[in-house]
């Protein structure tokens, strides 16, 4: 929902980034603005998943040039956990295994974590069982998977819901989520896409990567953008997904070359 | 060396006399005799390479005196209540009141002594005949011990039943104790064993304990094993393990105590179509030192093994992990996969790891690999992502790092305590 007047939540301006020495993103400009849903598509190894990494602040990606800035903050200059703090949040492509630690251990570790820095109250374990079990209805998920280690022998489904579900209790101003929708089936999709919808707000903002047109059917974007070599090369409203899945990313590639 | 041998006659200067059995003692009279012919290991073997006993050898142990009468409260803790046949060893020496034996129906649990005169046959066809003491001292040592054991024998058909516990626990300083534990599953059998060591005061003493462990056709054996003995104390171990066909053996070995602790464990499919899981876990700190051997022999056609073993070390400690693997020639099909995963929590800490493979049949699957080292960095990026702290993260993961094996202990008791345990001590340490 494009919202008039509505502030930045982030801004990135020139952004460049390099993975084991290899220049990946080369020069990213993107607003996000509270209450917007932004879609990022593209070839593979055109730099979106890179972009996300890079915002969320995984130590493997050097940024080279350019600033993000977060709520009027300075997001480069902050750790990974100051960024999720401050309400950045990054959906895992390929969500993290971490044997021997349950996940319902991690959730609530997670959530306190995020509550004390918004100087709200913690829940203990009960309290926070109550209210981690209504969150998992909103995303038809079994309460079983509280009890088993986070992410491990998940299916890759589970694994996706598992990451919204973080979503739904971390409640972030930005959610990046990061190909979300592969590997979902179309019954699970819709229930992820669902689940997303449903903690939209006009203060917070979401920002799709994926290949596939039949998310946005699912969650509407108020823009689409291309990337490409780095770059984003294009952005259109969703009239643009339309195109892409018509007509592919070839004229796209052909055009910004 | 002078000094070794005064440990050892230390050791052997008051076996146990003769029993009713003719048999029982001739069996200790043999092992006596083995045990005087052997040498002990020094660090010049290879595998005893890592593993120091010169500081046992400098120490003179006596047999145990009758312990203290314990009342069940003072062991409440120790005892899982989900286990429903238990025996309980003070020192070494069957405690009858704290115990409860099973003597009828389909798994009998019974003290060896009331074993040997109730169910000679099956006793006298496998005590001492699994594990191979020809070359070990340590287990001659405590064949020449035999007197209180613990005997499982369960037979097939029989409802899956609870939980069996044997629990030995120490309490007199400078003592040696030897426990022994016999467990056969008889064809189509199931059962669960739970053997644990602990001490109720600290002392530096030594428990020579030696296990055995036959799984007939198509039986099945689960196998929690729990070390927590003093840290001042000495732990040396076996168990051997022997499959027969579709046999299966799942087996969970947790190592928290003891100064020096060795456990070797011996595993031979010796039929085809048997299924073998080791999870092991050493988490030690201090100047401990934890060694465990295993060696899984895969000696027939269609075999499975899968091996996870996780150590630990904080402080000054040494964890020792050799996996030895043999797959003999006739061994076709086997499908084996081991994993050898070691943390250091501190700078002055020490891993030893190496497997080892020796494969003899060209149709077979073995993986294997070791890491040591750090704590896995996706993993780390993903716990911060969710807004904890580097420092919290960090804790976190090595609780999940050594809380993974635990995981693998059906009995809930077991797994609480031994994740309490794991808790207190994957704190970080200051001055990292």
């Amino acid at each position: 929902m494009i919202v008039a007047d509505a502030k930045p939540l982030l801004e990135v301006r020139g952004l460049a980034a390099k993975v084991a020495g290899v220049e990946i993103l080369k020069g990213i400009d993107l607003v996000v603005r509270a209450g917007e849903v932004h879609a990022i598509m593209g070839p593979n190894g055109s730099g979106k998943s890179t972009l996300a990494k890079a915002l969320a602040g995984h130590p493997a990606y050097e940024v080279t040039a350019g600033s993000a800035t977060f709520d009027g903050r300075d997001l480069l200059a902050l750790a990974p956990e100051e960024r999720a703090r401050a309400g950045l949040f990054l959906g895992f492509q390929y969500p993290v295994e971490v044997p021997g630690v349950a996940n319902s251990q991690f959730l609530r570790l997670a959530y306190n974590t995020i509550q004390g820095a918004r100087g709200k109250d913690e829940l203990d374990p009960l309290e926070f069982d109550d209210f981690v079990r209504e969150r998992m209805k909103l995303l038809d998920m079994d309460p079983a998977f509280l009890d088993r280690s986070v992410n491990e022998g998940f299916s890759g489904g589970e694994k996706k819901r598992n990451e919204i579900l973080q979503m739904a209790l971390l409640e972030p101003r930005l959610a990046f989520l990061d190909e979300t929708d592969s590997g979902l089936d179309i019954d699970a999709l819709r229930i992820v896409a669902n689940g997303v919808n449903r903690l939209l707000r006009p203060d917070n903002a979401v920002v799709l990567v994926t290949h596939y047109q039949r998310l946005l059917n699912l969650i509407v974007p108020d823009y689409v953008h291309v990337m490409d070599g780095g770059r984003i090369v294009r952005t259109g409203d969703r009239e643009l997904a339309l195109e892409l899945e018509a007509r592919g990313y070839d004229w796209l590639q052909a055009k910004a070359a | 060396m002078a000094t070794a041998t005064a440990f050892l006659e230390s050791l052997l200067a008051a076996p146990p006399a003769g029993g009713a059995h003719g048999w029982l003692g001739e069996l200790r009279r043999a092992a006596l005799e083995r045990a005087h012919s052997l040498t002990l290991p020094t660090t010049r073997e290879e595998d005893w390479r890592f593993t120091d006993l010169s500081s046992l050898y400098q120490l003179a142990f006596r047999p145990a005196a009758p312990g203290p009468a314990l009342a069940p409260a003072a062991i409440g803790a120790r005892l899982a209540p989900e286990a429903g046949a238990r025996l309980v060893f003070v020192d070494g020496r069957y405690a009858p009141a704290l115990s409860r034996p099973v003597a009828e129906g389909g798994t009998l649990v019974l003290d060896l002594g009331a074993a040997v005169a109730s169910q000679p046959a099956p006793v006298r066809e496998r005590l001492g005949r699994i594990a191979d003491d020809a070359r070990d001292a340590f287990a001659a040592i405590n064949a020449a011990h035999l007197a209180d054991g613990a005997v499982v024998l369960a037979r097939g058909g029989s409802a899956p039943a609870a939980p069996i516990q044997l629990l030995f626990l120490a309490t007199q300083p400078e003592v040696a104790v030897h426990p022994r534990v016999l467990v056969v599953a008889e064809p189509g059998a199931a059962l669960e064993l739970l053997e644990c060591y602990e001490s109720l005061a600290d002392g530096v003493y030594c428990t020579n304990a030696v296990t055995e462990i036959a799984v007939a056709a198509g039986a099945s054996v689960r196998h929690v094993r729990v070390q927590r003995e003093s840290e001042t104390a000495y732990h040396l171990a076996t168990c051997a393990v022997r499959l027969e066909r579709d046999a299966s053996y799942a087996a969970v070995s947790v190592a928290l105590g003891a100064r020096l602790s060795r456990f070797n464990l011996n595993v031979a499919q010796a039929g085809p179509g048997a299924s073998v899981e080791l999870d092991g876990l050493a988490l030690i700190g201090g100047r401990q030192l934890a060694d465990t051997h295993s060696f899984i022999d895969h000696a027939a056609p269609h075999g499975a093994s899968r091996q996870l073993h996780k150590c630990v070390a904080a402080g000054q400690a040494h964890t020792v992990f050799n996996g030895r693997i043999l797959v003999r020639p006739g061994a076709q099909l086997t499908n084996s996969a081991q994993q050898s995963r070691n943390l250091l929590l501190s700078r002055r800490a020490h891993v030893d790891t190496k497997p080892q493979l020796e494969i003899f049949a060209d149709d077979v699957k073995c993986a294997h690999g070791a890491t040591v080292g750090q704590l896995e960095a996706e993993e780390l990026f993903y716990l911060r992502s969710r807004g904890l702290a580097e420092q919290a993260a960090r804790r976190l993961l090595t609780y999940g790092f050594a809380a993974e094996v635990v995981e693998r202990i059906r009995i809930a008791s077991i797994a609480g305590s031994l994740r309490d345990a794991v808790l207190a001590q994957t704190a970080p340490e200051e001055g990292q």
